[in-house]
């Protein structure tokens, strides 16, 4: 229904591109490649965005940053990129591949994810150590396996590892499904997924703070839709809306 | 390839508008090929392919793509005989449960198979308490991931065979006084000998480039339950040169066995 209702939006919108055009307000489709654990809040931003502009219709493309980093390396068509690291856009910013200017847009802290009940009575980092229990990390590349790493770096644990997952959702599913006793994720997927996992705080001298970035980029087929969406992201109503969702807005 | 010198139509030209349409035939097929071997880091191969991630999965995908084969020719074969040669109610819908998991995207069948077989699974909870296996995430979930996706082809294959073959040659050696097992083992596999092996040569390139049920049902752990595609998915975020030899072991493979297939599968069908 939401797409055969899309659909009639985006002829609308065709039919009105000559009006719009001349008019300088942006329109079409902005496709913004968002980090997995961004999902929910962008969906927000999305029905935000384009309720204030009900001629853009935002697109998003999710899956881990190093996953949508790749893509527009290789040329894919993105307006915007919302990476979960620095790391990532680092080398998009390497490549010359951004518009304009790379923005700090939201910090996020990570959380021990476990099933609902917490089966495997785990409290900590250190049980990352226990073999007989099932352990899921993200991938290394993808942020969240890097960040998860340098926090059992911090606890001074060296983790028994059962599954390499290719982003957070997908560790996530494993961990509601109860397969994997354990993982590391952010505290915002925790309160996404509201019940369906419990989450253990990691400590301050042990965690890590993720920095999300957020830029146009050069080659996008929407430039004025990719500006106007990084724009909105930055402004006080997206900042709330990112809030909301439990990240930290700078 | 094939000699054309006896056909009538040997000197006619192919109509344009055909050729350049089945160029672009060939270019869907030799374009990603290309690509493939264009950003091949040649000079660093050798040192790429005895890497250590690329020598655990190799090991991971023959272990478990032979033991699915084999899975498969034990439970499939029976089956293929059931569905060819018996009556029995409920066959189409067996028939069609057969054929699913080529239709069905594979991660779809990795879910089912956490939803079924999983630690918390319909029979891998009783199986779990029972015996405290968990089949997720072990050499065990691969086996199984790539059993479920490419057993349908030996099944298939060896199916239309038994149905294509002649009865009467095992009702003579009945007649000859030959037992059921005798027939079966004397008379029915070996005429059936070509399809079966392309049958499960066919199962067996299928399980090794099994990618989606895998993943979601087995987990990705070097050495324990990364496979060749697994290990492409993966490198592929971290270090393009490992993937793109990753991909050319699974060409060469892939081409091999089709190369090795071609007359066999093209005469058992």
């Amino acid at each position: 229904m939401k797409r055969v209702r899309r659909l009639t939006i985006a002829l609308v919108a065709v039919s009105l591109l000559a009006a719009a055009c001349g008019s300088g307000r942006t329109h079409g489709e902005v496709l913004v490649s968002t980090a997995a654990s961004l999902a929910d809040a962008f969906d927000a931003l999305e029905v935000a965005f384009e309720a204030a502009d009900p001629e853009v219709d935002v697109v998003l493309n999710l899956d881990g940053s190093s996953a949508l980093r790749e893509q527009i390396l290789a040329g894919a068509p993105v307006d915007v990129f919302a990476s979960a690291d620095t790391a990532n856009m680092d080398q998009i910013i390497a490549a010359g591949n951004t518009a304009d200017e790379v923005f700090v847009f939201a910090g996020n802290r990570l959380e021990i994810a476990v099933p609902a009940g917490n089966p495997a009575r785990v409290t900590g980092l250190a049980d990352f150590a226990r073999s007989e229990l099932l352990i899921g990390l993200c991938a290394v590349g993808v942020p969240c396996g890097d960040y998860g790493r340098q926090a059992l770096e911090k606890a001074g644990v060296v983790p028994s590892v059962d599954t390499d997952e290719p982003n957070v959702r997908a560790l996530l599913t494993k961990i509601e499904a109860g397969e994997l006793d354990a993982g590391i994720v952010y505290v915002t997927d925790v309160l996404a997924l509201n019940g369906r996992v419990d989450g253990i705080v990691i400590p301050d001298e042990q965690n890590v703070v993720a920095e999300y970035q957020i830029a146009a980029i050069a080659d996008a087929p929407n430039p004025a839709g990719a500006a106007a969406f990084v724009e909105f992201v930055l402004s006080d109503e997206g900042r709330s809306i990112l809030e909301e969702y439990g990240f930290v807005v700078p | 390839m094939t000699n054309t010198s006896t056909s009538p139509r040997r000197r006619q030209r192919p109509p344009a508008v055909l050729v350049i349409l089945a160029v672009g035939g060939i270019a869907v097929f030799a374009v990603p090929l290309i690509g493939l071997l264009a950003r091949t880091p040649w000079s660093d191969l050798p040192t790429l392919l005895t890497s250590d991630v690329v020598v655990d999965a190799l090991r991971i995908s023959f272990i478990a793509s032979i033991a699915a084969t084999a899975i498969s020719a034990v439970l499939g074969v029976p089956l293929a005989w059931m569905l060819a040669r018996v009556e029995f109610p409920g066959r189409s819908i067996v028939r069609g449960l057969v054929v699913l998991p080529l239709v069905l995207p594979p991660v779809v069948g990795g879910a089912a198979l956490l939803f079924a077989l999983g630690r918390r699974g319909v029979i891998g909870e009783p199986l779990h308490q029972m015996t405290g296996l968990v089949l997720p995430f072990s050499i065990w979930g691969v086996v199984i991931a790539a059993t479920f996706v490419a057993m349908p082809f030996l099944v298939i294959t060896v199916e239309g065979a038994l149905r294509n073959l002649d009865p009467r040659f095992e009702g003579a050696a009945a007649t000859l006084g030959a037992g059921r097992w005798t027939v079966l083992r004397r008379v029915t596999l070996p005429m059936i000998g070509p399809s079966l092996a392309a049958g499960l040569a066919l199962t067996w390139a299928r399980a090794l480039g099994e990618f989606g049920a895998t993943i979601t049902f087995a987990g990705n752990l070097q050495g324990r339950t990364q496979t060749l595609p697994l290990a492409v998915f993966v490198a592929l975020e971290t270090d393009r040169g490992a993937a793109v030899a990753l991909s050319l072991i699974m060409v060469v493979i892939s081409l091999t066995v089709l190369i090795v297939l071609r007359e066999r599968w093209w005469r058992a069908l």
